[in-house]
Formats: C-alpha cells, sequence, structure tokens
C-alpha cells in the first residue's frame, strides 16, 4: 500500500492532543521537583532551596502517614472485593432470570447510579442517613436507638465501602454479562441431557465459563490499592472521623491546598503515583503473561 | 435452555425475581426519597416524617430556586462548561485515534506514541504539581480552567484505536483504490462507522465534566465561578478542618434546609436523568467493543 504519503497528515492528526498531553501532563511532571525542595512560592521551582529527602523523612516521622496509608490500603481492598464479588453474584443471578422484560428493566435501574457524581450521592446519603432519615426510621421500628452514621468513626469506612460498591455493581456487571454470552449454549445443552439441574449447571457450566474473567479483573485492580476514592471520601468525611477516613488523597489536599504546605504534600503525592505506577505495570505484565489481555 | 417445571425450580426463578427487584429498588429509592424531601413541607422534613411520600406536599423549594441568581448562575457555567469540554474532547480523541489505529508500517512511530499516551494515563505529577502548572498558565478563574483541566480521557482513546483496528481491512483498501484521502477515509468511512464507540465516549464524557466539583473548587477562587456541582457540594458537604464535636455536627446537619437542598441535588441530577436512557444503549454495545479484541 502506497500509505507512506499519508503520515504527515497523521502527525497533523496527533498534534492537538500531543499538545494537550505536553501541557496538562507532562509539565505538570516537572513540578514533582518540589518534592525535593524547601518550595517558597515567591521564589518559584527555579530559585527553592533543595533539601533532597527531607520531606519524605519528615513524612514517615508524622504519626499522620501511617494512618493514612493504613486507611487508604483497607478501604481499597475492601472496595476492590467487594466490586469484584457483588456484580459476579448479581451478573449470575440476572442471567438465570428468564423474563426478559424485567431483566432489561433492572438492568436500567442498577446502571444509573454509576452517572451520578459523589457530590450528588454524598447529598442523598447525608439526608438518608441523617438522624431523622429514612434508614433510622427504619432502624427505630427494631427498636435500635439513632444512629449518626457520619460522626462515627468506627463505621466510616464500611458505610464509604458499601456505598461505593452500591454506586458501582450495576455498572461493573457489564463486563460480566458480556462474559457470559460467550459461553457456549451448546454447553448448557449438553449439561441438561446429562441430567444437570440448574444450580449445577451454574456450577460447572457457567461458572468454569466465567472464572478467567474474574481473575483477569482481580489482577488488573491490583493497581488501584492506593486508590480509595477521593471524591466519595472527601465529600462525605468530616473531622470526626479522620482517624479512620482520612486517604493518601484527602491528605493531600488537606496539607497542599488548604495548610499551604506545597513540597510536604507532593512529596507524598509522588510516593503514591509511583507506587501506584509500578503496581499497575506489574499487573498488566501478569495480565499479559497469563491471561493474554492486552490493552491495545 | 431447557424449561423445567418442577416445584423446587418455579420457588427458585419466584425468589430470583423477588431479590433482583429487591436489589433494583435499593438503586432508586434514595434518588425518589431526595424527589420526596424537595417536595415536602419544611417543618415535615426537619422533623424526620418524610418517608417515600412528601408530606404536605410543596413546589416552594423549586420556586426559590427558580429566582436564585447563583444557583442559576452556576447551572449556566456547568452547561457551558460540559458543551466546550465534551466537544474538545470529541475531536481530539477521534483525530488521535485514527492515525493511533494504523499498523507501524502505515505509521512508523505509532507505538512510540502509543507508549508515550500509556505513560500519560499511568503516570502524572500530582495534585499539588498539577495545580501550580494551571496557576502558572494563568487559567484559573476561567472557564478554559475546566474545560482543558479534565482533558483528553486517554482511556477513551484506547477505545477509540481498538474499535478503529477491528473494522474489516478490505474497507479500508477498496476506498484507497478509490483515491480517497486520510481525512477523508477518517470523516467519511471510519467516523461513521464508530458510531457506537463515539455515543460511549461523549456519553463518558458529558457525565465527566457535567459531575466535577473539584476543579471548580481549586480552580476558582471566587464562587461566582463555580460549576453547579461544586455549588452544591459548597451547600451540602461542610468541611472545617479545625476539630468538632459530635454535637456540633448534629448542629450543623440540622442547620442545613433540607428540603430546598434536595431540590439543588434532584435538578442537578436532572440532565444525567435526561440523556441516560438515550445513550444507555449505544454504551454496552460501545464498551465491549471497544474493550474486547479479536
Amino acid at each position: 500500500m502506497k500509505t507512506r504519503a499519508f503520515e504527515k497528515h497523521y502527525y497533523l492528526m496527533l498534534l492537538p492532543g500531543l499538545i494537550w498531553l505536553v501541557l496538562f501532563n507532562m509539565v505538570p511532571m516537572v513540578g514533582i521537583v518540589m518534592a525535593f525542595q524547601d518550595f517558597n512560592p515567591g521564589l518559584g521551582i527555579f530559585g527553592s532551596e533543595w533539601i533532597g529527602l527531607e520531606n519524605f523523612e519528615f513524612m514517615f516521622l508524622l504519626g499522620d502517614s501511617k494512618t493514612v496509608l493504613y486507611n487508604t490500603v483497607f478501604i481499597a481492598v475492601l472496595k476492590i472485593a467487594g466490586n469484584l464479588l457483588v456484580p459476579l453474584v448479581f451478573a449470575l443471578m440476572l442471567n438465570e432470570l428468564r423474563l426478559q422484560v424485567v431483566k432489561r428493566w433492572v438492568q436500567t435501574v442498577v446502571y444509573l447510579p454509576h452517572f451520578l457524581s459523589w457530590v450528588i450521592l454524598s447529598g442523598i446519603l447525608l439526608d438518608v442517613f441523617a438522624l431523622k432519615g429514612p434508614v433510622n426510621q427504619l432502624l427505630s421500628a427494631f427498636g435500635v436507638e439513632p444512629i449518626l452514621f457520619f460522626a462515627r468513626a468506627e463505621l466510616f469506612p464500611y458505610i464509604i465501602v458499601g456505598s461505593d460498591v452500591w454506586k458501582e455493581f450495576g455498572f461493573n456487571t457489564i463486563i460480566y454479562l458480556a462474559a457470559l454470552t460467550a459461553i457456549n449454549p451448546s454447553l448448557y445443552e449438553a449439561a441438561a441431557m446429562d441430567g444437570a439441574r440448574r444450580l449445577q449447571r451454574l456450577w460447572h457450566v457457567t461458572l468454569p465459563g466465567i472464572s478467567t474473567t474474574v481473575v483477569l479483573l482481580a489482577v488488573l485492580s491490583l493497581g488501584n490499592v492506593l486508590n480509595a476514592g477521593f471524591d466519595q471520601v472527601f465529600n462525605l468525611y468530616n473531622p470526626l472521623v479522620y482517624s479512620t477516613g482520612d486517604i493518601i488523597d484527602t491528605w493531600v489536599y488537606r496539607a497542599g491546598l488548604v495548610n499551604l504546605q506545597f513540597s510536604l504534600a507532593t512529596a507524598m503525592g509522588l510516593l503514591k503515583s509511583v507506587v501506584s505506577f509500578v503496581l499497575i505495570v506489574i499487573s498488566y505484565m501478569l495480565a499479559s503473561k497469563f491471561a493474554n489481555y492486552r490493552i491495545f | 435452555m431447557v424449561r423445567e417445571g418442577t416445584f423446587g425450580s418455579r420457588m427458585f426463578d419466584v425468589i430470583l425475581l423477588a431479590t433482583l427487584i429487591g436489589i433494583a429498588l435499593v438503586c432508586v429509592l434514595p434518588i425518589w426519597y431526595t424527589l420526596a424531601l424537595s417536595l415536602s413541607d419544611k417543618a415535615a422534613a426537619a422533623a424526620g416524617d418524610v418517608s417515600l411520600w412528601p408530606i404536605g406536599f410543596t413546589t416552594q423549594s423549586y420556586d426559590t430556586i427558580m429566582t436564585d441568581a447563583r444557583f442559576i448562575n452556576s447551572f449556566g457555567i456547568s452547561l457551558l462548561r460540559v458543551a466546550l469540554g465534551a466537544t474538545i474532547n470529541f475531536v481530539v480523541i477521534v483525530l488521535m485515534a485514527y492515525p493511533l489505529s494504523k499498523t507501524t508500517k502505515d505509521f512508523r512511530p505509532r507505538n512510540v506514541f502509543m507508549w508515550l499516551l500509556v505513560f500519560c494515563m499511568l503516570f502524572n505529577g500530582g495534585l499539588i504539581p498539577w495545580y501550580m502548572t494551571i496557576k502558572a498558565y494563568g487559567l484559573m478563574n476561567t472557564i478554559w480552567a475546566l474545560v482543558l483541566a479534565g482533558g483528553v480521557q486517554v482511556f477513551h482513546v484506547i477505545l477509540v484505536v481498538n474499535f478503529f483496528r477491528n473494522l474489516p481491512k478490505e474497507l479500508e483498501e477498496a476506498a484507497l483504490v478509490d483515491g480517497a484521502g486520510p481525512w477523508y477515509m477518517l470523516l467519511q468511512i471510519f467516523a461513521p462507522l464508530a458510531v457506537p464507540v463515539l455515543a460511549t465516549i461523549t456519553l463518558f464524557s458529558i457525565v465527566y465534566h457535567w459531575n466535577e466539583f473539584f476543579h471548580g473548587l481549586v480552580l476558582m477562587s471566587s464562587a461566582e465561578m463555580y460549576p453547579l456541582q461544586t455549588y452544591i457540594q459548597q451547600l451540602v458537604v461542610v468541611i472545617d478542618t479545625t476539630t468538632m464535636t459530635e454535637d456540633e455536627y448534629k448542629k450543623l446537619s440540622e442547620l442545613s434546609n433540607q428540603t430546598l437542598n434536595a431540590a439543588k441535588i434532584f435538578i442537578a441530577m436532572i440532565p444525567v436523568l435526561v440523556i441516560y436512557p438515550f445513550l444507555q444503549r449505544f454504551f454496552i454495545h460501545g464498551i465491549t467493543l471497544g474493550s474486547v479484541k479479536e
């Protein structure tokens, strides 16, 4: 094909996107040097004093950083597990449903929360779990004292995980449903011929057919171990639950943009970016090696 | 699938149906409750009498909002942001995806650019350097900060690249024989065939720009420039960096005007609720086609 002449047009097509990547993604990477400086906004990154790893050392001395790291990993790991398993169970149930009309209706409804922002959903959750809200009304019907849910540090991580799974399980089901349609229907017929009942077919045909997808998603989610979800935590937390709810991203926001400790916040952010990057690369390598998965 | 009429199997069906409907209700009831709250009388809401039906039905909250200049202003900013942001995203993504969908035979540095893109997707400077950069560009307090900061979603470029690559090669060969150039090829042949995936990424970028609140919070120094989500966030969510006792928290949540806030939250949901049913049939198709390779 004589398509080499097209190459200059291809560069032209790439140009807008590349300009954007350079301006908004790569230039900020230069700012990472702040992590190794005693950054002074008046002097800028070229005038500020270099202090090597002092920010990192100071960070590890802070009691905060251990709490924040623990909270981040704890919330993120629970979220990963919940977001893998709940959609799986839900997809299997949906797959067994024979009424196609109901199936489509249920699907439409459960996808919806995914498209609403955490600002909106926080507003809703704060009302639903309010002292006089419906959840407490329901609990009081069983004689339970009203609970101020969002002021209880010991409950906070579980509310975060639960509400995230609630928001995303429908949307995460899509990928499982796609994998389920790929299972050869003749396998079900063969199993039925052999006298397998519904639960047996589920166990011996459906589950093995979908297991590679589950493993693949589990491997790929490894990269999210430090992503506990800024938008959600930021919109739901308050000083009462910092001890269990403060995560790396919210800590960086407060340290950097509220308390103006630019260097310290950059150092913490850098540590998070590097660890996440390494984890994502490892998980993609594992996925491409064992499941032949490639992103492009 | 073989039909079975045994009693156990039927019981299984009934329980399954009830459970699934129950799960679906759990997804809509909180939204329904917000609507009921927004249409209720203030006193009834504060007393906690509202459950699933408005108590003392009134549209007073909505009347108040219609005359609230700040709400309407931030609604307008959000609309402008979505229009500009989604259009720019669309153009940039389509233009970028086409050359990257070529093989290295047709576009030699293709893989270099692809890895650059993936690197930028996975690694970034972090919050503070990003903030400083936008500030240095002088974009603070302008609509462009909101439009550009969200910018190109690399993952969406990859979705479109994968879709383009799965289109039959014969199409391209036939067009080449007819003398089609690269721009004609993209605009007249590839883009029209990619409607499902393009609709998907457009839906996602509209929803993204509509829902995003953080850029408004940190990049806009005056509240008049807040997009809707940031405005609502400031109303509903109390951020106090000092210490706080449980009683103070309780008082703060009781002080807020619940019915008015509920109405604002509900109005902010409307655009998503309106476009969602139209694009829903596209996005499932789009995601599965773009993410699964042959």
